[in-house]
């Protein structure tokens, strides 16, 4: 007969463990921000940030959304077609994209592009001793690197998911009215009848929360590059920014899910 | 006997360990003021530990550290952020930052720790430069600059705050022989010109007891020997001898091979 | 010390994004809110299948305005659904309100259609000359089966 010690023990170390990096996470976060007051000339480095996921990561951010509305044009039309409403394919890609894809798709690619830099880069600082640098020149590291990411991805984010709902709206209109022959006025009148207020305003606190929740945790796995198990150099830096983006990956979904859930 | 007060940086009993590992066991020292004190000792006696505990980079697991006269404690951020502001580190990879320009470098402690105008961020950075003669690279990345020309932009931002003491970890890694007697060159210079308290760790025995006014030999984590290079030269104490006079030990080690006693293993 | 061409595209990505979101809130988020000064009006039906705010209320087929709000009345369990119009447009107080719905299974909205009364709807008045929303369920069963036991009132899907 096995003991079922050990595997409640493993458990408790494993939630243990998982409390601590939660609880390590949120202090890192919140110092952060608390260190975001104390920079100086924080407003340069908050437009650099700025540049980096917003300027840098338009063009795939216009390209993903663009696809994705000729998909949903593409798609949208064959099902509702089935019932004859093809009036309404407006409406579907409208309220597809300003409720879940845009927000989600979005977030995934800033994740891509802007989060896996922002961890190598923050990764290599902490190899070649940048970030230590920093601490002994007296600069707050949390507040020079971090603090700015951070604060640009609140307002990059909604930036971005909006001009992703404008151009798959826009995508969607390629492949709906001009391919397979709705209406144009038609399919614009769907779309603004679809859209409520409410959905605009979820669609952003999605997207704020996303790029909150996405650029810290890339940040996180960068800045503590030194403290990852089992790999130093430049292994360090390949394994924290691949945890980096699978982690904010997820946590952009499993997050699109628990906004969803109480917003709806 | 100095008064206490000409000891710009008092350590008492420093301990460290990783771990198990215990690197610093009771490490002792007082760097006068206005002088180059060279910290020497082989790889891995822990110099490195013993400069970023001082430095408070790491956190030193026992032991007092004063400066200009003041306790210093890890718990105290206030002495900390006045002993941050008057002190500088010159890291051995040098920890310049890559995505900024020369002057950006040089600037960066100025912009984020004082309250100055931006032109005169800009004129103390470019004089800094200047100085250490490069102006002409001021709009070039670190990754543009040859070794040598890295580590003077090193020491430029470390200098740009004025501060009183300077920290060199192995400021020589690394260098061929000329660029090694080159920095040492310009730490004795610049350290004349601008008055600091340099406390230096390196390997490179004769070229430190040159510029030095003090040295300490670090072996197991603790100071074997501290004085003054004439004395240092003098020493007959073994370990002391075995580290300065290690050029001889490997004339002594090669003559056997010279003499082609070991039979060349890459013949069959 | 940051660039001028920085500076431009943070501008312009800056921009573009604003315009983005000023689409999103102003033009899709108000929906087919009518410009301009407006008043509301309230209806009571006995069924409002499903209409839900935001929906369109239709003069002629134009859209004139949207529901703004449907409630339930405690007293006689009736839908009492909130309508805002533009203030240009005045109804008579005959006018008839019916929930009608676009398509198949189209969106639910109401279409409004003017008497002939000299007298004006006041801003919260009510109308009570209703036509409630036509459960397609039954009237299907209806016509499928000739009869059907199910009340020609009773709520379409909520």
């Amino acid at each position: 007969m096995i003991s079922p010690l050990p595997l409640v023990a493993a458990l408790g170390r494993h939630a243990l463990g998982l409390t601590a990096a939660l609880g390590d996470y949120a202090l890192f976060t919140a110092e952060s921000f608390r260190s975001a007051l104390r920079t100086r000339r924080l407003g340069r480095r908050f437009l650099r940030s700025i540049y980096e996921q917003g300027a840098l990561c338009l063009p795939v951010i216009l390209i993903v959304g663009a696809f994705t509305g000729l998909v949903l044009g593409l798609q949208g039309y064959y099902v509702l077609n089935r019932f004859g409403s093809q009036g309404l394919l407006g409406a579907l890609v409208a309220l597809s994209l300003v409720r879940e894809m845009a927000p989600v798709l979005a977030a995934l690619m800033l994740v891509g592009q802007a989060g896996s830099a922002l961890a190598a880069e923050l990764g290599i600082q902490r190899n070649s001793e940048q970030i230590v640098a920093l601490e002994t020149m007296g600069v707050n590291s949390h507040g020079y690197l971090v603090a700015p990411r951070l604060l640009a991805a609140l307002v990059v984010f909604p930036l971005q998911t909006a001009l992703f709902v404008a151009v798959g709206l826009w995508g969607g209109s390629i492949s709906g009215s001009l391919l397979l022959g709705v209406e144009d006025g038609v399919y614009w009148s769907a779309v603004e009848r679809a859209i409520e207020f409410a959905d605009v305003r979820e669609c952003f606190w999605k997207a704020a929360t996303f790029g909150l929740l996405t650029m810290s945790v890339c940040a996180y796995y960068g800045f503590n590059a030194h403290r990852c198990h089992g790999a130093t150099g430049a292994r360090a830096v390949s394994t924290s920014t691949t945890r980096a983006v699978v982690l904010s990956s997820i946590v952009v979904l499993a997050a699109d899910y628990v906004i969803t859930s109480f917003l709806v | 006997m100095t008064p206490a007060s000409d000891f710009l940086l008092r350590v008492e009993d420093l301990h460290k360990c990783f771990g198990e590992q215990p690197v610093l066991t009771g490490v002792t020292l007082d760097v006068p003021r206005g002088s180059v004190f060279s910290v020497l000792g082989p790889s891995g006696a822990g110099k490195s530990v013993l400069l970023k505990c001082v430095a408070g980079v790491e956190v030193p697991d026992r032991g007092r550290i004063s400066f200009d006269g003041r306790p210093l404690a890890s718990e105290n951020p206030a002495a900390d952020a006045d002993f941050r502001r008057r002190c500088s580190f010159l890291f051995q990879s040098n920890a310049l930052f890559d995505s900024l320009t020369a002057l950006e470098n040089v600037a960066l402690p100025l912009e984020q720790t004082t309250d100055l105008p931006e032109r005169d961020i800009r004129a103390r950075s470019l004089e800094a430069l200047r100085q250490l003669e490069l102006d002409r690279f001021a709009d070039r990345h670190p990754g543009q600059l040859s070794g040598g020309m890295q580590k003077r932009l090193a020491l430029a931002r470390a200098i740009v705050t004025r501060p009183e003491l300077v920290f060199f970890d192995e400021p020589t890694a690394g260098l061929d022989p000329l660029r090694r007697n080159a920095v040492f060159a310009m730490i004795a210079r610049y350290q004349r010109q601008f008055g600091f308290t340099a406390l230096v760790v390196t390997h490179d025995v004769p070229e430190a007891l040159l510029v030095s006014d003090r040295v300490a030999l670090l072996e197991h984590g603790r100071i074997g020997f501290c004085g003054a290079p004439a004395e240092f030269s003098a020493s007959a104490d073994p370990r002391v001898a075995e580290f300065r006079d290690s050029p001889a030990a490997l004339e002594r080690a090669l003559t056997g091979i010279r003499a082609g006693e070991i039979p060349n293993r890459d013949e069959p | 010390m940051i660039s001028k061409r920085l500076e431009l595209l943070v501008g312009g990505f800056l921009l573009l994004g604003l315009a983005a979101v000023a689409y999103l809130t102003v033009k899709l988020g108000a929906g087919s809110l009518p410009a301009g000064d407006t008043y509301v009006i309230e209806a009571r039906f006995t069924n409002s299948g499903g209409l839900h705010p935001g929906s369109s209320v239709l003069v002629a087929g134009v859209p004139t305005g949207r529901v703004e709000a449907v409630r339930i009345d405690p007293a006689d369990y009736s839908a009492i659904a909130t309508l805002r119009l533009a203030s240009a447009l005045r109804l008579p107080t005959d006018s008839m309100a019916s929930i009608k719905t676009s398509g198949l299974i189209g969106d639910k909205y109401v279409s409004l259609s003017p008497g002939a009364d000299e007298n004006y709807l006041q801003p919260g008045a009510r109308i009570t000359m209703t036509e409630s929303a036509v459960d397609l369920e039954s009237l299907i069963g209806k016509m499928a089966f000739g009869s059907t036991d199910k009340e020609p009132e009773k709520p379409a899907a909520p």
